[in-house]
């Protein structure tokens, strides 16, 4: 499409527009656009034909209605953090912020809920409702800055999602819009709703099959006391045993991660967390619950990590000892990023037991590509990431990494994996979504957005791969300094 | 693929070639469970036996035709279990049959529901098509959750060919206390120790006793039990508490006893799903009350319109769980844009309508 035929579409959508909203809910100029054009994963752009910030749910329906009776493709966006481009607008689409829709309706600290528009920061629905010894349990690391409403759209997870689950498990139910415009809600306020589950459609569904405004989360009571084991190992492979052991043994700890030695270095020049240079690799492995149960829980898991070898093992003594080992776990991208010119992120996940080969596999990949990767992983949950290190500005090494990425995501899903576990597939996962899925499967997935957006206007493109898609085949890259918000520590 | 799997295409194939209904069917044990089943019997049974199952992985993969105590038996040899405790109600009970009905047991309030522990299920579609959604995996993010729209769709969807299930570690303690208590403090106590750190699993309350199961590390449990002691708890011998949650999780305890034997006077068995801090409801006959107060089973006289408006009241919703006339509808209406989009769901998984058509809804 030429530049008339957009300032031409452009023009009528905005006719339609600027009736139902205030004169500075509506966003067409390029300078007041372009903040719009991508999310966390800045490596795609795409300015949007215009961009709508409703502020009552009204003036979200009359938008959705006016979309659906233009076929005007619709992108809704939170706070723009995520990172796979599940936000990346649409050239000829309207960008739906719900920045405005940011207050927390109510707090019942008797039914243990929180009745919170789709704005609201993740970590504010815990500030909240701090004065009553609750908060909400999913804390993705980026939890300061992205919304709640962009939590259901990625069915996001965070450090201690092993224990208390991801925010499918979290959520009670949804209000909205169906993409014409009419209200629905989906799940409700007891434990269960009548007919199938759509709400657990719904979460994770990236956007795609109905626009949230409302969200009723639960809240659990704040752990009394939390306390974590810092443990290195001479050997990645007996450090992805212990893990199993750990599991094998009985006990869910309340966060279990795992970064190998190239990852060591570059947090350690980075934060200064005091970790072991020495060791192959590092565990750090908490529990949180009443003093009594985790001094109980602390010894067993001492206990598992001792008898699988580990070389070294420290306990935090105090508040301020957990969050430095754990400073070092939540900086290991921005560290990455000042040792390489540029890495590239992967997100697959695979069966715990296969970490030890999986570090293998890698290690093979290094010499066969002749690039270095630095690895730190959700270990409980057996969500990797791996760090490719290159330079984006030699083409070759950007060729290699490609290839490299792209071999982790296949080993992955030969190992009874998948290719993401939590950053969802947005637009940068679309060809690793042919790796995984049948051709068949992949139309059932379509038929299914078909039956939430008959039109196709919600986030199109996005998730689905297209059969050319597949048959095409591509990769992303991070460039450093490129992703949005770098201040914000991740995963 | 082995054989028997293989003749179950064949059989939905030519159903769906005939335009013929299949009734799918494992152990036949919640066959009193939605609308009244009709067509040519689909036996899940033929396609049974555990695929895989990694204790350290805390994933199971079993065949749909499994039978629900062989895969527990399986699981207790590893000191793991369904955290979910899904109900039998009687012999023979189906690993696809507990996935497609969706139940799950006293537990649920604490620990999550079977749909919360579903990772990945690989379906037969209405084309004799086989596929995988989800996996073995905790954290999946790659495209819709089919899977666990699969669990509670009855079967409308498509036949669960095999399901990957979450398990557990079974925690190292448990205890049960009883107070002595109407209703309304029962309610009251429930809503306030939900709110405190207490390894709080399960909760019913019938006939003015309170029972309650504390679950989790041993230290945790017995603090609590000394803390709930002192607030008039009592505790109950596990001889005399494992038959009580086994009773209530499988609906052979008194309580339901009584009131399946009223289902065949006429007296039908309501489950209300409502928020756990809903005030008393009031209605003719017996309840009981589960999932810290968010389950209430009521054994009533009442209207199908009474029930329905006083769950409606109270922000939830009503389900007529045992009845031998079920012509007010099984599960309460759904608004119409939801309906809408059951209705293009269900054509796209199954085009011509041949699976369990209408056990959820009239025309589903």
């Amino acid at each position: 499409m030429n530049t008339l035929e957009r300032n031409t579409r452009q023009a009528e959508v905005m006719a339609a527009l600027q009736p139902l909203l205030p004169a500075h809910a509506l966003l067409w100029q390029h300078e007041d656009t372009v903040p719009y054009e991508c999310d966390g994963l800045t490596a795609y752009r795409q300015v949007p034909l215009l961009v709508a910030l409703p502020e009552t749910a009204g003036q979200v329906s009359a938008v959705l209605k006016a979309c659906h009776a233009l076929e005007v493709p619709v992108v809704v966006r939170g706070a723009g953090t995520g990172l796979s481009g599940g936000a990346l607008p649409h050239a000829l689409g309207v960008t739906l912020s719900l920045a405005k829709f940011n207050r927390i309706l109510n707090v019942d600290p008797v039914a243990r809920t929180a009745v919170v528009e789709c704005g609201v920061r993740n970590l504010a629905i815990s500030e909240a409702a701090s004065p009553h010894g609750l908060y909400y349990a999913p804390d993705p690391s980026s939890q300061i800055a992205c919304t709640i409403g962009g939590n259901v759209a990625e069915n996001a997870g965070g450090v201690h999602c092993l224990k208390y689950g991801l925010t499918l498990h979290n959520v009670l139910g949804v209000r909205g819009f169906t993409a014409s415009g009419e209200p629905v809600a989906f799940g409700s306020g007891s434990l269960d709703a009548p007919g199938l589950d759509l709400l657990a459609l719904v979460v994770g569904s990236e956007g795609m099959l109905a626009v949230i405004t409302e969200v009723t989360v639960k809240l659990l009571p704040k752990p009394a006391v939390a306390r974590c084991i810092m443990a290195s190992f001479d050997d990645v492979r007996k450090a992805g045993d212990a893990v199993a052991g750990v599991i094998a043994a009985g006990i869910i700890p309340a966060g279990l991660e795992m970064m190998d030695k190239p990852m060591i270095a570059a947090v350690e020049a980075f934060v200064h967390p005091g970790y072991d240079l020495g060791a192959e690799a590092i565990l750090l492995c908490e529990s949180d619950g009443t003093p009594e149960e985790v001094n109980e829980e602390i010894d067993r898991m001492l206990a598992v990590l001792t008898a699988f070898g580990a070389t070294r093992v420290e306990v935090s003594q105090d508040e301020t000892q957990r969050l430095r080992f754990w400073s070092g776990r939540k900086n290991a991208f921005p560290a990455s990023g000042r040792i390489s010119p540029d890495y590239m992120c992967m997100d697959s996940t695979i069966p715990r037991h296969r970490l030890a080969d999986m570090l293998q596999a890698i290690s093979e990949m290094e010499k066969k590509y002749g690039l270095r990767c630095a690895n730190v992983f959700h270990a409980g949950d057996g969500n990797l990431h791996p760090l490719i290190l290159y330079d984006a500005n030699d083409p070759d090494q950007l060729r290699r990494c490609e290839l490299f990425g792209a071999d982790i995501l296949e080993t992955s899903v030969k190992m009874g994996g998948t290719v993401t576990g939590e950053h969802g597939v947005g637009v940068e996962k679309l060809s690793s979504m042919c790796v995984q899925f049948s051709p068949a499967e992949r139309e059932h997935m379509l038929a299914l957005k078909h039956a939430f957006d008959p039109a196709g206007l919600l986030n199109p493109g996005k998730v689905i791969p297209t059969l050319a898609r597949c048959a095409e085949y591509g990769k992303m890259h991070v460039r450093r300094g490129l992703l949005a918000f770098a201040e914000i520590p991740r995963f | 693929m082995t054989p028997n799997l293989a003749q179950l295409i064949e059989q939905v194939r030519a159903a769906h070639n005939a335009q013929e209904p299949l009734e799918i069917r494992g152990g036949g044990t919640k066959a009193f469970y939605g609308e009244a089943p009709v067509g040519q019997v689909l036996d899940t049974r033929v396609h049974a036996g555990i695929v895989s199952y990694e204790p350290t992985e805390l994933v199971v993969t079993a065949a749909c035709g499994t039978s629900l105590s062989e895969l527990e038996a399986t699981l207790a040899d590893k000191k793991q279990f369904l955290a979910f405790e899904p109900p039998h109600f009687a012999k023979g009970s189906t690993v696809g049959g507990m996935v497609a009905a969706g139940l799950s047991g006293p537990s649920r309030a604490s620990a999550g529901a079977v749909r919360d522990h579903v990772l990945g299920a690989t379906l037969l579609n209405g084309r004799g098509e086989l596929m995988r959604f989800g996996g073995e995996v905790m954290k999946n993010v790659a495209g819709y959750d089919v899977s666990r729209v699969l669990t509670g769709s009855l079967g409308t969807l498509g036949v669960l060919i095999d399901v990957s299930l979450k398990v557990l570690p079974i925690a190292p303690a448990t205890a049960t206390l009883r107070f002595a208590c109407n209703e309304s403090s029962a309610l009251t106590h429930l809503n306030a120790w939900g709110g405190q750190p207490l390894p709080l699993n399960a909760s019913a309350w019938w006939n003015g006793a309170l029972v309650i199961r504390l679950r989790g590390a041993c230290a945790s449990v017995q603090a609590a039990v000394a803390r709930l002691r002192n607030a008039g708890g009592e505790w109950v011998e596990p001889a005399l508490a494992t038959p009580y949650w086994e009773g209530l999780r499988h609906q052979s305890g008194e309580f339901f006893e009584n009131a399946l034997a009223a289902v065949g006077y006429g007296t039908p068995l309501w489950r209300l799903s409502v928020p756990q801090t809903t005030p008393a409801i009031r209605l003719p006959g017996e309840q009981m009350i589960e999932w810290h107060g968010a389950q209430r089973w009521w054994s009533t006289s009442a209207s199908a319109s009474e029930v329905r408006r006083a769950a409606a009241a109270a922000n939830g919703h009503a389900t007529l769980f045992r009845a031998n006339a079920k012509s007010v509808g099984v599960f309460t209406p759904l608004a119409p844009p939801l309906m809408a989009i059951h209705r293009s769901l269900k054509r796209s998984f199954d085009p011509s309508g041949m699976f369990n058509p209408g056990r959820m809804y009239p025309h589903l």
